[in-house]
């Protein structure tokens, strides 16, 4: 249990109860609602971040787990009257099953080719949801309002969802740093540096990269699950944004990918960013386009994101940041 | 029958090719510089909205604005080269995928401020020519000939004219290429800037038929990667084969099938094409 020691682990836990507390305390809805954003952000992220980060692989199409997970969950929920916390289950294992048919066939493909299967396959899975009757095709599904009753109330199950999703924050950061420091993360930070030779040094990489695969989409799925519970309705043009997916590299690489506090500074700070240019009545009308030369500044300038950049400028910090 | 049938295949080849040189935009820049250009969407808009803002405020013939467009798609491409893709050329993938998403970001905000999102059409007829069934705008025939005429332009200037030919040395080897004296950071940006003014070119042609948005480049931008995979990465000539049988995909399948399945297909035969055959029906650069 050396690893426990680690600072790194405990201000990376630090960082999001701090962030995860202030609803808590307030009550505020409106809290509430702006700081699960930022803990949905954070759990997509740091999914993310085992492929990208320790693996080197780009997966353009990651939304495809999230709204998957949406999916099934809502279905099983307002269909088949299954309790939340069993759907969002089965919405993680989906998208994780998911993964596991489709990691051995395109994680062969490396770099852009990758990237373009991992588009196609989200298109593909976003334009079939549109045809699939069971999932109410275009027009998607609505949860009857009853269903809240369930859980004490609309109110409350907001609340509750708000608690897992902390949960699920937590989890998901120490999912990363259980990879990043046992063999199995050294055997993805292998691949990731030259897959050639991590596979004449022994790493059996088709299984190491399917793997990584699964663990990156057993959590959006819930997520999505529990995102689109939430929500109350499911589109498959919410549920399949593309956009979405590009945040969520951006937010892995303004962080620092490879880092286990990353996804988590990445998230607030985007976010937050976010928020200030949509008040701001300044920036309002072009907030992307702020956004956008932000972004590309820090592609330019800083490629190895906050963390990579405060451990290279600061020394002392390369023992707290994991 | 036959007739619907015809009138389908005749509408889906012209629209291939015009898909054909929005691909071949973005299979150029592959192809030279290992980019794929995510801001392909918005500089397809672009060319969209020169097309109507153009004849809607002047007057001018779509057609002789297409030429203007081109120009501008030039210099605006050699323009985004320098600025977002040049420093990050030999960084991992991933940076240059955020640095051209970065330029969809900037210039889809700017449009969106500038334009909104009302959909716009090109009050723009020649009307067409056939009778009952089997009749064709003649906006989309001319289109045709001008992406065939765009094709055959860039076909001539790689391969008959010294620009054209540093743009493939440099595509089969940088290094080589600097070593024989060529400049390979010029090389790269005019590669660049072709292949914005193809996209630009390509989304002025759709104005000419379709509405459009300024979110509209999407949907062609994820079309163009289809056909681009499909007629091998780098392969600008496999892209006008692929534009035509994604055309003719779509104009045919919606005989049998509802028109919402086109998709399904499209992207299912992407992936599998990318993981039988990554290098295309037609062979890839290399």
């Amino acid at each position: 249990m050396k690893q426990l020691k680690n600072i790194g682990l405990w201000v990376s836990l630090l960082a999001v109860i701090v962030l995860g507390i202030g609803p808590i305390v307030s009550r505020s809805p409106s809290l509430r609602e702006s700081i699960f954003i930022i803990l949905q952000v954070i759990v997509l992220a740091a999914s993310l971040n085992i492929l990208l980060g320790f693996t080197g692989y780009v997966s353009f199409g990651h939304v495809v787990f999230f709204g998957l997970g949406g999916y099934v969950g809502l279905y099983l929920i307002s269909v088949q009257n299954w309790p939340l916390w069993s759907a969002a289950l089965a919405g993680g294992l989906t998208s994780g099953l998911l993964a596991f048919l489709l990691g051995k066939a395109i994680l062969r493909l490396r770099g852009a080719y990758f990237a373009l299967a991992t588009i196609g396959i989200n298109e593909a899975v976003r334009a079939f949801v549109n045809n699939f009757d069971p999932f109410g095709g275009p027009i998607g599904m609505t949860l009857n309002f009853k269903v809240y009753s369930n859980y004490g109330g609309a109110a409350n199950a907001l609340w509750m969802t708000y608690y897992v999703i902390l949960a699920l924050a937590l989890l998901a950061v120490i999912l990363n740093f259980v990879i990043k420091n046992s063999k199995f993360g050294l055997g993805l930070m292998a691949i990731r540096e030259d897959e050639d030779a991590a596979e004449v040094m022994g790493v059996v990489t088709p299984d190491a990269k399917t793997w990584a695969f699964v663990l990156s989409a057993i959590l959006p799925g819930i997520i999505g699950a529990l995102f689109f519970f939430k929500n109350g309705n499911i589109e498959p043009g919410d549920a399949f944004r593309l956009d979405y997916s590009i945040e969520m590299l951006v937010i892995v690489m303004l962080g620092g990918q490879g880092s286990v506090l990353g996804p988590i500074l990445g998230a607030a700070g985007y976010e937050g960013l976010r928020d200030f240019l949509l008040t701001s009545p300044l920036f309002k009308n072009i907030q992307l386009s702020v956004a956008g030369a932000l972004l590309l500044v820090i592609v330019l300038f800083i490629p190895a994101g906050a963390v990579g950049w405060l451990r290279k400028r600061v020394p002392i910090l390369r023992k707290v940041l994991a | 029958m036959g007739n619907l049938f015809l009138a389908s295949l005749i509408d889906g080849l012209l629209i291939g090719f015009v898909y054909g040189i929005a691909a071949m935009g973005l299979s150029l820049i592959w192809g030279v510089m290992d980019v794929i250009n995510l801001a392909h969407a918005p500089l397809m808009a672009l060319g969209m909205f020169g097309v109507y803002l153009l004849f809607s405020s002047i007057g001018l013939n779509p057609y002789l604005a297409l030429i203007l467009i081109a120009l501008i798609g030039l210099i605006g491409g050699v323009a985004i080269y320098y600025i977002a893709i040049h420093r990050v050329l030999s960084a991992p993938p991933l940076s240059t995928l955020l640095a051209t998403y970065a330029v969809n970001m900037i210039m889809i905000g700017l449009g969106t401020a500038a334009f909104s999102t009302t959909p716009r059409n090109v009050n723009f007829t020649l009307g067409s020519i056939g009778s009952g069934d089997l009749t064709v705008q003649s906006t989309r025939l001319v289109a045709a000939v001008v992406a065939t005429v765009v094709t055959g332009g860039l076909y001539f200037f790689l391969y008959r004219t010294r620009p054209g030919k540093n743009i493939r040395a440099v595509a089969n080897n940088r290094a080589a290429a600097e070593l024989m004296g060529i400049p390979s950071s010029r090389v790269l940006a005019l590669s660049f800037g072709l292949g914005t003014l193809l996209a630009a070119v390509s989304g002025g042609l759709i104005a000419t038929f379709f509405p459009f948005t300024i979110l509209a480049g999407n949907a062609y931008q994820l079309k163009s990667f289809v056909i681009v995979v499909m007629g091998g990465l780098g392969n600008p000539l496999g892209a006008l084969a692929g534009g035509l049988i994604l055309g003719v995909m779509e104009g045919l399948i919606p005989i049998i099938l509802p028109n919402s399945w086109v998709p399904v297909l499209e992207f299912i035969l992407f992936v599998i094409i990318l993981l039988v055959r990554p290098t295309g029906l037609f062979g890839a650069k290399k």
